[in-house]
Parts: structure tokens; sequence; C-alpha cells
């Protein structure tokens, strides 16, 4: 890795200064995307700004009729939280299956969430639980925060502070994983919540996205075999030596299903 | 001295003497030891598969700080090539090409990640901020990345001398014998098929250390490696030219070889002269993605094969057309694996009368490949396992029926094969019917119906196989292009107080010779285990030694040890007869007491090796003081493991993902001396045949771009997909050396991938699928899923 200032302010206004003041700093949090890549010398920042420190982007709690989950929540916090897993359990058991236990010990919702990586959990979930992202600014809906492949609209400073999550009635998540990497290679979260149906697809496409069909179709028959009959068209999605687009458009479909069925 | 607890001697299941230091971290690794004055170097590797190198400025980068030296191929115009160990000679009896290997690239790059410079540095960050301050200007030219590239007419050629990019063609047996068999045949099977190129990624990258002293003229190499004695010779007297007694080799503790740590690679070479040019010591370790891109890959063949048959099965001939790759130099051993240790197994346990086949290796714009876990010998059973597989199918055979039909029986031993070798011994109806009751192959199809009631596809498939190890003798070895003897040598050293020092030329990288060792001289000479310890690794220790690779550390090294025990005893014999005023032949020795036959008279182990040191009542006129002997063992021929493996898979069809739910391994490796141990070994080989059958993939694109370069495309092996293994064995001795022992480190990852691949087969029997390629992913299976029946494809 190359050289960079290291620093570590103590609240959200220090973060957000530092982050404005200089375009090459990057903020870190738990480190598990960022990291690898300065071992790789594929980022060399001026500065990493460790938010690790910052009380104001900490916490699990549930606030009326959502969830409010601050952007530090490790995975592994996520996944245990009784607060989570009665609010939504989809959510717990989604954060249980991110990476490994030493990912799920380091790695944040907010860092995974800003990354965007198009085969990360999360986003599918913010998007699919129509989530709002709270920043130090502004609040973002889900539908307006997610622009494809590691691309967010978050702004140049501005920092995730925690995630809104409305309480759905039925939610469910189901992935499969690439072989090597474990990372998802397609995964389909799907939620039922004051009546409107959300299916967010991640991992097969450059970004997460919504698949409304399934949508309709799911809106006046809950059920698999509702999605069953419904095939993602393979244009525009990921072809690697893992996977053609063929074969993750069809892994949509089967993905779909099983998290319905996950749901309830 | 005590009387030796028999629980520790050959057939023991004792834990392993090496896992405190192990698993408490102190193993002192090659990365782990540090040298006084200590530089770092790092090595400008070219980014492209196939490029002219017009010029290297290294100005701005050795004016910044830290830097050392940078070195280039212009810098050693005196150095050697790095040389190949094994000379094979085409069809027309000409020897086959063998271009220069420079220690750093000269006038071309010839693959993505071909040492082009080395930056030596005050610190590992420095020395990686210089190298990426060379310039470099690349004339980047086609490249050869895949055989097929580079056998099309007007190919690239990788080195300009060799014509076609053909290293040799070669073959084995008698062509008209064969085609007369062919003529005859009531049936004959074609085939073809690939064997997959894989990354070996031992857990310990690679990493060396050169040190030099002025006052000696001495150098020293750290390294890991398998064969410090081949790489002392190799790199000294064909590289460095440094004779044997200015250059000592240690290879410490070694996290994993798997055969890419035999051979002599460029680093060493590097590490080592610039200590000499700079008087200081210089490190390097591999980074992850360096090993990816650097270590000698493995396989990489492509096959075509012909079986022919009588109307009752039994097979007549065999006719095999391999392309080998080599990638873009020739490794240490590269040339003999798809040769010596894969077309002289092709007979396999089969009585196939004839067998001819024709191998072609072929450069590349790649890495280079050699051997393997198993090099040569799982690609010759791969390649049969489904041949029988598909042969039983399309004449209608049962799969079990058409392999018992065809055995060597048991009363054939010695049994001549058509492709040179011998086997002593072996009982493959036994090992077969032993595995077919552990692995209930006669309930298979309840399992499969049970199976199918829950949507999955359960299939069952089976593979016979034998393999050579231990390679030799020197001498025949010799004859087929060797170029170096293929013995072991042992040392036992017995101290004054009677414990015991072994000095073995094999060498230890996870395979537990401290403990497997010593329990060869517990059981031999009464010592306890905790009072016999295993050295191994220093050229400055060990007389000599040709180290460790196809599992011949116990045959071979074993057996030179039981040689010196030998010689031990029988000196001990006489120094006891002497105390005990009785004649040699009346001695009698039992695991650590001497005694005279007939009679209560005894001397303990400890008495005779303190006399031998302390000879003041001493037969000294005949005999002289001390008890330390080493030998050298040449063995008489390979010794031939074999057995049988079952693997059970099932497989969800709509995402194609196949988990191997069963898996049975019974192997007959001769006598077993540490069966803990062995079994250790036969599951990690069959963890990595899974992982060649299933998972692993080593892709370079058209251009020579290594695709797989990390743990995030290559997909190892992981615990959650391997199954529990059963492993079992069934003895038949070596005839041929003296502990009956065979060889354990490779049969898991020969074995392994047929029967894996032959149950995926037979999962998809529905499907009409002849064959399917390695690794059998999820996405592949799912294809061919989808495309038989596309009406399931959204299900």
């Amino acid at each position: 890795m190359y050289d960079f200032e290291y620093h570590k302010p103590g609240s959200l206004a220090d973060a957000v200064k530092l982050l404005s003041a200089d375009p090459d700093a990057r903020p870190i949090s738990g480190g598990q995307t960022l990291l690898p890549a300065l071992k790789h010398r594929l980022n060399k920042p001026t500065s990493v700004v460790d938010l690790s420190g910052i009380t104001e982007l900490k916490g699990i709690r549930k606030e009326g009729d959502k969830l409010v989950i601050g952007a530090l929540a490790k995975h592994f916090e996520v996944a245990t939280s009784e607060v989570v897993k009665a609010a939504i359990p989809a959510l717990a058991q989604m954060a249980g299956t991110i990476g490994d236990t030493q990912v799920r010990n380091r790695g944040t919702i907010g860092g995974s969430v800003a990354n965007n990586d198009p085969a990360a959990d999360y986003p599918s979930a913010v998007l699919g639980l129509n989530a709002t992202i709270v920043t130090d600014k502004r609040r973002i809906a889900a539908d307006d925060f997610f622009q494809g492949m590691f691309t967010t609209a978050l702004e140049p400073g501005e920092l995730l502070v925690a995630i809104e999550f409305p309480i759905p009635e039925k939610a469910g998540y189901a992935k499969m994983r690439n072989p090597a990497s474990r990372y998802v290679m397609a995964g389909a979260f799907v939620a039922k919540t004051g009546g409107t149906v959300r299916v967010a697809i991640n991992g097969a496409g450059p970004g997460v996205f919504r698949q409304t069909e399934m949508e309709t179709a799911l809106s006046t028959n809950w059920s698999p075999e509702a999605v069953a009959g419904i095939k993602q068209d393979a244009d525009g999605l990921n072809s690697d030596i893992h996977g053609s687009a063929e074969y993750r458009a069809h892994l949509v479909t089967v993905m779909a299903k099983r998290a319905i069925a996950a749901a309830g | 001295m005590n009387v030796v607890t028999p629980f520790e001697g050959i057939g023991a299941s004792v834990k392993r003497k090496e896992d405190l230091r192990f698993l408490s971290g102190r193993g002192q690794y090659t990365d782990d030891i540090n040298r006084p004055g200590q530089t770092y170097a790092a090595i400008l590797r070219s980014p492209h598969a196939h490029a002219r190198i017009v010029s290297i400025d290294t100005a701005a980068a050795s004016a910044m700080p830290g830097v050392v030296a940078i070195f280039t191929g212009a810098d050693m115009p005196d150095l050697g090539g790095i040389p190949c160990g094994w000379q094979i000679h085409n069809k027309d009896g000409t020897p086959m090409a063998e271009p220069m290997h420079p220690v750093l690239a000269v006038g071309k790059a010839r693959f993505v990640g071909d040492a082009v410079a080395a930056v030596i540095a005050e610190t590992r960050a420095q020395a990686r901020d210089a190298a990426e301050a060379i310039e470099v200007e690349y004339e980047v030219l086609p490249a050869a990345a895949t055989m097929e590239a580079a056998l099309a007419p007007g190919a690239p050629l990788v080195h300009d001398g060799v014509a076609g990019n053909v290293c040799y063609d070669w073959h084995i047996g008698d062509r008209a014998v064969n085609e007369a068999a062919f003529a005859k045949a009531a049936k004959v099977v074609e085939f073809e098929l690939v064997n997959n190129r894989l990354v070996p990624n031992a857990m310990e990258p690679r990493a060396a250390i050169g040190d030099f002293d002025r006052t000696t003229d001495e150098y020293t190499l750290y390294t890991t490696s398998q064969n410090p004695h081949v790489i002392r010779l190799l790199m000294g007297a064909f590289v460095l030219h440094i004779p044997e007694h200015k250059l000592r080799v240690v290879a410490p503790d070694v996290g994993g070889g798997f055969g890419s740590k035999i051979f002599h690679y460029a680093e060493e070479a590097i590490v080592t002269w610039a200590a000499g040019k700079l008087g200081r010591p210089v490190k390097w370790t591999a980074e992850r993605t360096e090993s990816f891109m650097t270590d000698a890959h493995g396989r990489d063949h492509v096959t075509k094969a012909r079986l022919a048959m009588d109307a009752d099965g039994k097979f007549l001939a065999l006719h095999v057309q391999t392309l080998a790759n080599m990638g873009a130099y020739l490794s240490t051993f590269a040339t003999s694996v798809p040769t010596y240790l894969y077309a002289t197994l092709l007979a396999g346990v089969y009585t196939t009368p004839t067998v001819y086949a024709e191998v072609k290796a072929v450069f590349t714009n790649t890495v280079p490949v050699d051997a393997y876990r198993g090099a040569g010998r799982p690609e010759a059973t791969f390649l049969l396992e489904r041949l029988v597989d598909v042969a039983a199918a399309e004449t209608g055979m049962d799969r079990i029926e058409i392999r018992r039909r065809n055995f060597i029986p048991n009363d054939a031993f010695p049994y001549q094969t058509p492709v040179a070798l011998q086997y002593d011994s072996g009982d493959y109806t036994a090992t077969l019917e032993q595995a077919l009751k552990t692995a209930d192959w006669a309930g298979f199809e309840a399992r499969r119906a049970e199976a199918k009631a829950r949507g999955r596809l359960r299939g069952i498939g089976i593979s016979t196989y034998i393999e050579a190890c231990g390679i030799a003798p020197s001498a025949v070895v010799g004859s087929l292009g060797a170029r170096a003897g293929l013995y072991e040598v042992g040392t036992i050293r017995v101290h004054p107080t009677g414990s015991v020092t072994v000095l073995t030329g094999t060498h230890s990288h996870g395979q537990g010779h401290e403990t497997t060792l010593a329990q060869l001289v517990t059981d031999r000479l009464g010592v306890p285990l905790a009072q016999v310890d295993v050295v191994h690794g220093d050229t400055a220790k060990i007389p000599f030694g040709m180290g460790t690779y196809g599992s011949r550390s116990l045959a071979v090294g074993g057996s030179a040890m039981v040689k010196a025990m030998d010689k031990i005893v029988a000196k001990a014999r006489r120094i006891a007869a002497h105390l005990m005023e009785a004649s040699v032949e009346d001695v009698e020795f039992d695991r650590g007491t001497f005694r005279v036959a007939g009679t209560d008279k005894t001397k303990s182990w400890g008495e005779i090796a303190l006399t031998a040191y302390v000879p003041h009542n001493y037969p000294i006129e005949e005999l002289e003081p001390g008890l330390d002997e080493t030998a050298f063992y040449d063995p008489k021929n390979f010794t031939y493991p074999g057995g049988c493996h079952i693997c059970e898979v099932e497989i969800e069809p709509e995402t194609g993902i196949t988990t191997v739910v069963n898996f049975t391994a019974v192997d007959d490796v001769g006598r077993v001396i540490n069966p803990m141990i062995v079994e250790g070994q036969v599951q990690g080989g069959v963890a990595q045949g899974i992982g060649q059958a299933l998972l692993e993939a080593c892709v370079y694109d058209n251009e020579g771009q290594l695709v797989s370069a990390s743990f995030m495309d290559y997909q190892m092996p992981r615990a959650n997909d391997l199954p529990p293994v059963s492993v079992a064995t069934h003895t038949t001795l070596c005839t041929h050396n003296p502990l009956g022992v065979k060889g354990c480190g490779e049969v898991g990852a020969i074995g392994s991938p047929p029967a894996v691949i032959n149950a995926v087969v037979d999962a998809l029997k529905d499907y009409g699928v002849r064959h399917i390629e390695m690794p059998a992913t999820a996405a592949k299976i799912w294809g061919i899923i989808n495309a038989s029946r596309p009406a399931m494809a959204a299900e």
C-alpha cells in the first residue's frame, strides 16, 4: 500500500470537514473493501478518515414503524440484534450470510450501502424495503440512491449516517453465491410493505434493480408460483467466467421464488 | 533406556511431533527468517504475455529513496539459464527443443509475470515503489495463449528458434502392434477430453533469502523448497556457477508444496546472486498475486483416445494422443510429467495388451506448467477411468463388470505392462469389493429414487486406479532422460545416551515426516519416539538428498534409513558381543535389548550407545568408536499404490449446484506406518481432487492475461465444499523395498477426479450427457440441463 495520512475524527462534523477539504481523502469504516484495494495498490488516497469513533453513526433502534440502523452497525450486530430479528427477520438473516465470520465482524452496513458493489447483499434489502438513506445533509429514497455499479447519489464529502427501514408485513431474501468469491451471483429481496410489493435483484446485473414484472405478479398472488414463469431478460446482465448472463437471468427467477418461500 | 512401547512403532497413530510447533505459531518459515543488514527485493514483471523489450530505463527508479540496486537481464551475462532436469527425445530420436530460460528476461517477455527487473531496496515498500518507477518500453507481440493458438499455422513463436512451438513430439509403445489390434476390434470407443489447468496455491507463498559471507566466499540460500539439495545442484552448477562447498541451501518449515516447490525458480537465483554482488542479504517474498502468476501451474492436457474392445468387453488396445502445455519455459521436471509420469500409466489396472501413446509438448505464452500433486498420473487416471465408463455405457455393460473383466488378476504379479512399467503387487479386486461395500453401491438406486423425490439428481461414480511412486532406479530413469539420480539418503546418528537424530534427504512440508520417520526408528531400535528427532531441509546438515515429491519419502527415504539402521544394528551387536563375551552370531537384537541367544544375559540399548562413545571396554582393534551411519538407497523399481474411489453426488437441477454427499476411498498404499497421517494425506488429496473436478478453473484469455489470478475468481475447495471422506486401506506389500511401503501422498488427488465426474455424468444420465469437462461448475451443469430440456429453464 502507498503512504497516506490517517485521521480519526470524534464527530460527524469533523469527519465531513476532513472529507470536504480533500477530494482525494477516503472514509473508512470496516475497511472490507478499501483495505484490500489499498493493499493491492489499486487506490491511492491522500488520507484515510476513520469513522469508527463517531457515535452519531452508531446504534440500532426501532423508531415508531421504522427500524433505524446506524451506518457503523457491523454485519454481525445486525445479524444478532434482537431488535432487527423482531422487526425484519429477513434483514438479520441476510446480514448473517454476508462474507465470513471475519468480514461480518468488521464490515458495516453503511460501508456496504455507500460502496454499492453490484454483488453486495445489503443494497437489495435497502431497495426492496424502500428504505431511506439518511446522510449528514439530507434524506434520500432508495430508488434515487443506487445509480449503477459502485455509484450512488452521495456527493463528495457527504456521509451516510443511518438507514431507515419501513417494517414490512413480509420479507424474504435468497441468493446464489459466486463459487469463488462468495459474493452474490444472483439474489432477490422481496418485501410486502403496507400492501405494496417490491422485488430487488442484486448480483445479476451491473447494479441492484427492481424486477417490476415480478412485483406486479406478486401484488395479486403472493406465492413462488406467481413468479415461476417470469423470465428475467438476460440483456445487460453480467457475464463472466463464473456464469453467463442467461444463467444469471435464470437464477433471478429461482432466487425470487426462494425469497418468497422464505418470506412465507 | 525404556523398553519400546509398541504403540509408537509401525502401525501406531501417534500424534504428530511437529504439530505443537505449528499449532502454537512457532514454525520457522523462510519469511520468518531475517538476516542482519537484510535488503528486500521486488520483481518487476511483464504485464504482457508476449512482448519485445525495447528498452528499460531505471534512472528515475534508481534515485528513489532506499534503493540499493536495480538489475536487469543485461546485468547477468555470465549466468546460465534455469535448467530443465529431464531430456525427452522426439519420435525420430532427436532431442527436444530446450530454449534458454534466463533468470531475468532478455530481449522478450514470454508470459504475464515474466521477471523483467529486480529492485533491491532497504524496505519492501521502497522496493515496490521503485519497481513501479522503472520505465519499460514494450513492443507488444501477438500471444500464443492456448495450445490451439500455439499450434495454428503462422502462430506467434514463443521462442524464435522453436518452430511451431513444439518442444517435443514423443511416443511410447508399438504403433504397428497397436494398429493391428484395432483392426481386429469388435468395438472401438473414441473420446476426447481436457485435463484442466490448475494453480497449486500452497498456503505459504514462495520466498527466498540470499546471504553471502565475504570472509569465506560462502553463499546461503533460504528457500521454500521441497528439495534443497536439488536446488543447490541446479542453481549452483548450472545458473550461478558456485561449487557445492560454498553454497548452503536451507529449506526450513515449508507451508505446503504440492509439487510447486520442487522446481528451481528465478527468484532463488536472483537473491543469491544479488547478495553476492551487494554483500548484503536479500529477501524476496511472493505476494499471493505473484503466486498465481509465477508458481508453476499443473495439468493442462488435451487428449484424444481410442479404446478397442472385443465382443466381451475385454480391452484389446488403447491409442492416446495428448497435447501437453509446457507454458513459456521448461520448468525443472515439466518434460517428464506428460511422458514418463503419464503415458507409462495408461495401462492402468487393466490387462490391455497394447498401448500406444503420442505426446506433443507445446510452448505457450503462459506461466510454466510442471508437476502438481500426482503429476501425470491424475491425467492418465482421469482419461482411463472416464474412458472405461464411456465404454461401459456404449456397450451396455455394467461399470463394475467391465472393470472386473479387465483387471490384472492377482496371480499375474509381477505384471509387465505394454508401457514399460512392471507392477510388483496389488489386489484390485479386494480394494474394489471393499469400496463397493463401504459405499453401499448395491443400495444406490434406492438413494437415487429418494433424492429424486426431493427434486435432486443423484449419481454415483467409481474409479479404480493405479499410480507409480518413488521414481527409480537411477539407471533406468537416466536412460529415459533424467539428469539426476533418484536415490535417497538417510543418516542414523545415535548419541552417547542412546537418543537418535535422523538426518534425511527428504523434506517435510506438511506430510508429517518428523513423526513417521521417527516411528521407523522407534520400531526398529526400540528408542522411544520422544528420543528420536528428524532433521531435514539443510544441505549443511544432511549429507545429501533428492527431496520430497512423487510420494517417495517413505518408500525411498525410509528405505535408506532402514539400510542405515541395518549398519547401526550390525555394529551395535559387535559391541554387545564384546561386552557380554559372546560371539556376534549369538547376539540377538530386538527393539532395544541385546541378548545372548538362549540365555538371560542382556545389554540395553543405552549401555551399547554409551560404550560406543566411551570405549573403555571396547574392541578398539577391530571396531571404530561411535554409532553413526549413513546409507544411500537406490530402489529397484517404482512402487505402485492403487485402489478404488467411489463418489456420490447430488445435483440441484434448477441451479446446477453439485454437492458431494459421500466419498469412499479404499487405497493400497503398502504397509501403513501411521494410519492417522495416511488418512490425513488421503483426505487432503481427495480435497484437491474434488477441487479439480468441481471447482478449480485456471483461465487465460486470448491475450494471455490470467483471468483467474486471485481467490476472488479461482475457487479453492473450502471445508463446506467437501463431504466426510471415508478412508480405508487394504494392504499388499511392496515386494522390493525393505518396509513394504508404497506411498500415500498423491493417491487422493489421483483416484478422485474421475470418480467425481463419473458420478456427475451418472446423475445427468437422463440428459444424454456423455462427458462433462472439469471443473463441472454449477453454471456448466445448468447449461447442460437447460439445453437438453429448455422447458425446465425457469422451473
